[in-house]
């Protein structure tokens, strides 16, 4: 361990080399452990306590929310909660899905264009996403209002009641996080379809292979480490999403995300908010469990 | 590359599908009258108001001091973790552990990790009146997810020049000062500027840590847009979010640009 090196000019070793880095490094690493991994470990600890009758928090150790996320409660077994987080689970899977149906087509039209204003049609698709989320959100309550076309078009046609609008619906959620999510998908997409190799599509093409077998046998599996950043990317926020559920959805269309901040706010249950979120990890780790075994050659950001 | 025409058509749609709220909101913000969505005269009027209104003001004075001031200490501490990721002989263990380290505020739902914070201050207050909430503590809590995206941006921007300079710089018996303040510091300003304004954005975006995190006297932007969605919007708002969407485009060109050099 103590052998000697000359680095810049001193005679040092790797022990004293580290003591120097370790500057470097602590005071960005003390601040995420003292503001996300102790406060994370305190939801842990949390969520094994119980909630005193006016909100506050009783340090009784406890299984109860544990019992209520399962659905046991003091009215017997009702699967609300695992009904949200099943809810959750579906709306993520279903945004993720139709966000890659609508990447593809961009991904390979901006990988089409010539280099010189690639770059410019990426950065297209970017600015929508760094407009702020509570106003796209926002914007998407107006587009679906009850006197714009697209409802008059949907009552006309006699899909919806006169004078009612698109929104508060599980469609208008589901609008909401594609807008919000499509460029999670689309940019790390890109980046593999542009380093795509065409021969082996040619040689799919001149050995007669179908467009759609082409498409899964030559390109699909080329583009899978970028769409698998994109899934992770996409999949994980969109289970924890609470803006858009509460702003798009109605009351009747709440997610796991939803349900915690009910009980942080409303209910003022802290250990079964706790409880809640960490249902939501669990589900989150396992999503970044697959993202390690399939996409390790690419960067996350 | 040829692309079939039905591909670009739907690409082109679904751009289009993803302006289509910046547009309506831009349209309304010009529109006459307060109410409903009916076209009745072009008016610069919400404009004006905008800023004739303290409550917008002062949030978007609180929006702006905490995202210089928490991206200032994220860059800071980001750039210095960076470095130290990349340029120091990590035995392979804890380098493993610090990517880690490095990757949890960008993996972790930002609801929960603003849930975790509400526990923190209030734990952390039963030892210090310095975390009430306000603007002190949601500086706290966008430098934490801050300081990720700055470090993973210097990060690959230290990756990318490789080690010859640094090489380069000990042949040529440079001491380490030197060599940290004329050769790596120039090389990684453009990493460290696109970092900045990443963080900055994200700061100027955040809702969810704002949302917990604020105090009564500490609003910003996007809480106020919030609010006012949930007790009914008047077209000052529409105003104030096709500004934000300007500066925001603005940014991101710049920002472009610079990570391009």
């Amino acid at each position: 361990m103590n052998r000697r090196m000359v680095w810049f000019g001193e005679l040092t070793t790797p022990a004293q080399l580290y003591r120097r880095g370790l500057w470097f490094l602590l005071p960005a690493a003390i601040w995420i452990l003292g503001l996300l991994v102790i406060p994370g470990l305190s939801l842990v600890a949390l969520s094994f306590a119980e909630r005193g009758q006016y909100g506050e928090v009783v340090w009784n150790f406890s299984l109860e929310n544990y019992r209520r996320l399962l659905g046991y409660g003091i009215f017997g077994w009702s699967p609300d909660t695992i009904l949200i987080l099943l809810r959750s689970l579906w709306v993520a899977f279903v945004t993720t899905l139709i966000c890659i149906v609508l990447a593809y087509p961009l991904a390979f039209f901006i990988a089409s264009r010539p280099p010189r204003t690639r770059y410019l049609w990426l950065a297209l698709v970017i600015i929508p996403f760094w407009t702020n989320l509570v106003i796209r959100t926002y914007a998407w309550q107006m587009l679906l209002a009850p006197d714009f076309p697209f409802a008059k078009l949907a009552q006309a046609l006699g899909l919806l009641a006169p004078d009612s609008g698109l929104y508060p619906s599980p469609l208008a959620v589901y609008i909401g996080m594609i807008t919000a999510f499509l460029p999670f998908v689309v940019m790390p997409l890109f980046s593999s379809v542009e380093r795509l190799d065409w021969s082996l599509v040619e040689a799919a093409q001149d050995l007669y292979a179908s467009r759609i077998r082409t498409f899964f046998q030559a390109i699909w599996p080329q583009t899978l480490p970028g769409l698998t950043v994109g899934i992770i990317l996409t999949f994980i926020p969109a289970m924890g999403m609470f803006v858009i559920p509460d702003l798009l959805g109605g009351a009747k269309y709440l997610l796991v995300g939803n349900l915690i901040q009910q009980q942080f706010y409303a209910s003022r249950d802290w250990p079964y908010g706790a409880a809640v979120s960490l249902g939501l990890m669990v589900m989150t780790l396992i999503g970044l469990a697959i993202y390690r075994r399939r996409g390790k050659d690419v960067d996350l950001v | 590359m040829r692309l079939n025409p039905l591909i670009s058509s739907a690409a082109l749609a679904t751009l289009a599908f993803l302006y289509l709220p910046m547009l309506a909101v831009a349209v309304l913000s010009f529109n006459k009258t307060r109410y409903g969505l009916q076209w009745s005269g072009f008016t610069w009027d919400w404009y004006v108001r905008l800023f004739s209104n303290p409550d917008i003001l002062e949030a978007a004075r609180n929006t702006f001091v905490l995202a210089l001031v928490s991206t200032l200490i994220a860059t800071v501490l980001g750039t210095l973790f960076a470095i130290a990721l990349e340029r120091y002989p990590w035995p392979r263990r804890s380098q493993g552990f610090l990517e880690n380290l490095l990757y949890l505020p960008v993996v972790t739902p930002d609801i929960i990790f603003a849930v975790a914070l509400v526990v923190a201050f209030g734990a952390f207050r039963a030892v210090s009146s310095l975390f009430e909430p306000g603007l002190f503590t949601m500086v706290l809590g966008h430098v934490t997810f801050q300081i990720a995206f700055v470090a993973l941006t210097v990060r690959s921007r230290l990756k990318s020049l490789g080690h010859e300079l640094d090489e380069a710089a000990r042949d040529l018996y440079a001491s380490y000062g030197y060599y940290v303040r004329r050769v790596l510091l120039p090389l990684l300003t453009p990493g460290i500027v696109a970092g900045a304004m990443l963080a900055f954005t994200l700061s100027l975006d955040d809702f969810v840590i704002s949302f917990f995190t604020a105090g009564p006297t500490s609003q910003t932007l996007p809480l106020l847009i919030y609010a006012s969605v949930r007790r009914g919007v008047t077209p000052e708002i529409h105003a104030l979010s096709t500004l934000i969407f300007l500066v925001t485009v603005l940014l991101v060109l710049a920002s472009e640009r610079l990570t391009r050099r």
